[in-house]
């Protein structure tokens, strides 16, 4: 801490704040709300939007507040007849190179730029021009449509802060200027990773998620088809806040009862995936280390990262798990054993999967994860969004709902299954199983407090009958890169790793519910409290060790075999490929 | 890495990128690359900033970003000739826009742009510090002044 303090006036009211802190900051503390545009608290400043410009003594024109340091004896004002013009100004000019059609556009009560011009008192158009046109942009998970763009330039600034992927950048200038991928190609075609994040800091509409509402009503609607659905652990913990709970309130009970309502005929858990996941993973990496090969054994549940991997890291994917995803293993089973199980044609099973995540829909389509007869495990995946979205249209009145049950089997799970949401999760259900496997003995203290948190990378090991395991968990892609970078030049050996390519986890994911007033997307506190509500869950289980999971021990002793198995290898597993565009790391 | 970038950047330029990043701030060493490479065959394809990109471990999309951003850059192969009319305030209020106008009619093409027979580009100069000539054209290194629209045709026709 800097022990120089500095005097200002804001408004009048005079105020003492730390050295370097900038007059918004200064401001934020007095409770005074600068409108502002551009600038987001966990991305590096730009100032490129001047929504935030206040009068300062001294200076002969306003000054952008969110970069401007405050400094001693400053008189600042806030809110004065020219700068609520200035500012209105600036957003009609905006709205005027931007497309009229808030009430049907994806983003509509959740804009930024909407809720500017309403605060800002902007109520008629009075400039009338050119507008920018521009094609959308469509890939598998993310949709680009630079014509609601207003060049704020956070998705530039998250795609290179904090996800280290730099797929964006401002091509051109001018009148033509646009936040595209290199040489201006589609996001499909680019170093995209899909993780969404850019949808998540966008202000306006400028990206969206690749919309599935359409098919999943479609399947519904279709009485030959028999549609089921899996929901991922921390859908639980985040999807409250659509139906206006408080964040961190966790609503499984509801999430399920919800489904049913909507016409799903069987509701299943992802967390059966996970706890499968953790039996494989485990498996797997006690006979890398029993080999001594392969390692550090890296972590296969983030699309994003998998993604990341293939175009970024691509030497290092034989260090990857070869588990699928939960998603991707329930999915399978739910059109090999269910199927069988219930004595339904896998034809006509329709499994739809929400994800707190863009990727998985990348991931879905993936051609490792078609069936024998050519359509993906995966039939459809929602985000977090589109699912609130969809249990809106279906007339579903959440708040007063009951608790529902997840059907059974692949509807019972463990604690370690739902921690899989929060960074550090899956490491930690990993450790659960992985130490009673190595040491025979039963666990008893099951919180591996070091993993967890939201903090970037988290460090530690542990000793297990003699063998010292180095231990890292990462989330934010950025962070992923320092511990690759440290692989590769051999800085520190580890034996596992945990990646999850959004900053938080899963409960952080590029497909979440948009923030609640008072909050904002990559907020840590955000990422806390949704994870709080996966550790309650955790911690009321008195199931909380994926291998002592009843469901997965039936799994495989009517189905799978064993862990590691031939019919696992067939069914659970699968392989990455090295891809072009290569990125830079 | 190297193997897949060489066909595409003259040896030169990997030379030049190679002792560019030795230096303090080696990023900033890019534009500077780019107009080295621009040197060659007049124009940067997709491959070679890609190469650049590479090579030099900058983002593809900054790269691009960067060598879109200028004008001086340029992404398709120019005519044999090239066409540089000055829109500078003294060529301008002196009619350049008229100038300008008969060569896209002329060569029905427009700014930036290059005849399907390769033989003609035009381009816009910003000020070519000639004001007392105003409106000025340049013709690959022959410089024109007092340019009348009428004489746009005249001008053609020795490079035809």
């Amino acid at each position: 801490m800097n022990p120089v303090k500095i005097k200002l006036t804001i408004d009048g009211i005079e105020t003492e704040v730390a050295d370097g802190v900038t007059i918004m900051q200064a401001a934020d503390q007095l409770g005074i709300e600068i409108p502002r545009l551009c600038f987001h608290p966990q991305l590096s400043i730009l100032g490129a939007c001047r929504i935030c410009i206040v009068e300062v003594d001294g200076q002969r024109n306003p000054v952008a507040s969110c970069a401007f340091p405050a400094a001693n004896g400053m008189n600042v004002r806030t809110s004065t007849p020219l700068l609520r013009r200035l500012r209105r100004d600036i957003v009609e000019l905006l709205l005027d190179n931007h497309p009229q059609d808030c009430q049907t556009c994806e983003r509509d009560g959740h804009c930024e730029l909407q809720n500017l011009a309403y605060s800002l008192g902007v109520r008629e158009r009075l400039f009338a021009g050119e507008r920018k046109r521009f094609p959308r942009d469509e890939s598998s998970a993310v949709i680009r449509d630079p014509e609601k763009c207003i060049l704020c330039g956070r998705c530039v600034r998250v795609c290179q802060e904090v996800q280290g992927v730099t797929n964006l950048s401002q091509q051109t200038r001018g009148f033509k200027n646009i936040v595209a991928p290199a040489h201006g190609q589609s996001m499909a075609d680019s170093v995209c990773i899909q993780c969404g994040q850019c949808i998540n800091v966008c202000p306006t509409a400028a990206f969206v998620e690749q919309s599935c509402t359409d098919e999943v009503l479609e399947a519904l609607a279709n009485p030959d088809l028999h549609v089921v659905v899996q929901t991922a652990p921390s859908i639980r913990a985040a999807l409250g806040e659509g139906f206006g709970f408080a964040p961190g309130t966790p609503v499984t009970g509801k999430m399920v009862t919800a489904c049913r309502l909507m016409g799903f005929d069987k509701v299943f858990d992802t967390n059966v995936g996970a706890d499968l996941t953790i039996v494989e993973e485990a498996t797997e990496f006690l006979s890398r280390i029993a080999k001594n090969e392969k390692l550090p054994l890296i972590t296969s549940c983030s699309p994003g990262w998998i993604n990341f991997m293939e175009r970024f890291y691509p030497e290092l994917i034989p260090n990857a798990s070869t588990c699928k995803s939960p998603m991707g293993m329930l999915s399978t089973l739910l059109k090999t054993y269910y199927a069988e199980k219930a004595g339904i044609d896998p034809k006509k099973i329709y499994v739809v999967a929400v994800m707190p995540c863009t990727a998985k829909k990348f991931e879905a389509a993936r051609p490792e994860h078609l069936a024998p007869w050519g359509v993906p495990y995966t039939d459809a995946v929602l985000t977090t969004r589109e699912f609130i979205w969809l249990a809106k249209c279906l007339g579903v009145n959440f708040p007063h709902l009951g608790d529902g049950q997840f059907d059974s089997p692949l509807g019972v799970s463990s604690g370690a299954a739902d921690i899989f949401g929060a960074t550090g999760g899956v490491m930690e259900a990993a450790l659960r199983t992985a130490y009673e496997k190595v040491t025979g003995e039963t666990l008893t203290n099951l919180d591996f407090n070091q993993v967890r948190g939201v903090a970037g990378v988290k460090e530690t090991s542990l000793t297990l009958k003699g063998i010292t395991l180095n231990i890292a968990v990462s989330n934010g892609l950025n962070n992923a890169k320092y511990l690759m970078n440290r692989i590769l030049s051999g800085e520190k050996t580890y034996h596992i790793i945990e990646i999850m390519a959004c900053p938080g986890g899963c409960v952080a994911g590029g497909g979440q519910p948009y923030p609640p007033q008072g909050m904002h997307v990559l907020d840590p506190e955000l990422a806390r409290l949704r994870a709080r509500a996966l550790y309650a869950i955790d911690g009321a289980k008195t199931l909380r060790k994926s291998h002592e999971n009843p469901e997965i021990k039936q799994l495989y002793a009517e189905f799978l075999g064993e862990p590691n198995g031939h019919k696992s290898h067939e069914l659970l597993h699968t392989h990455y490929t090295a891809r072009e565009p290569r990125g830079v790391r | 890495m190297t193997t897949t970038v060489e066909p595409v950047l003259p040896a030169d330029i990997v030379e030049y990128i190679q002792d560019c990043r030795q230096k303090e701030h080696n990023q900033s060493y890019l534009i500077s690359v780019l107009q080295k490479l621009q040197q060659h065959s007049g124009y940067l394809t997709p491959a070679q900033l890609d190469a650049v990109s590479q090579l030099m471990q900058i983002p593809a999309a900054k790269v691009t970003g960067v060598a879109t951003f200028y004008h001086f850059f340029k992404f398709q192969p120019p005519g044999k000739h090239k066409v540089t009319v000055c829109m500078g305030t003294a060529c301008y209020v002196r009619g350049a826009a008229k100038v300008l106008e008969r060569f896209k009619e002329s060569l029905k093409i427009k700014e930036g742009e290059t005849t399907p027979d390769r033989l003609f580009s035009i381009e816009c100069a910003r000020c070519l510090g000639a004001c007392a000539l105003a409106p000025v054209v340049v013709v690959d290194e022959k410089v024109y002044g007092n340019v009348k629209p009428g004489e746009v045709r005249k001008i053609l026709t020795d490079y035809q």
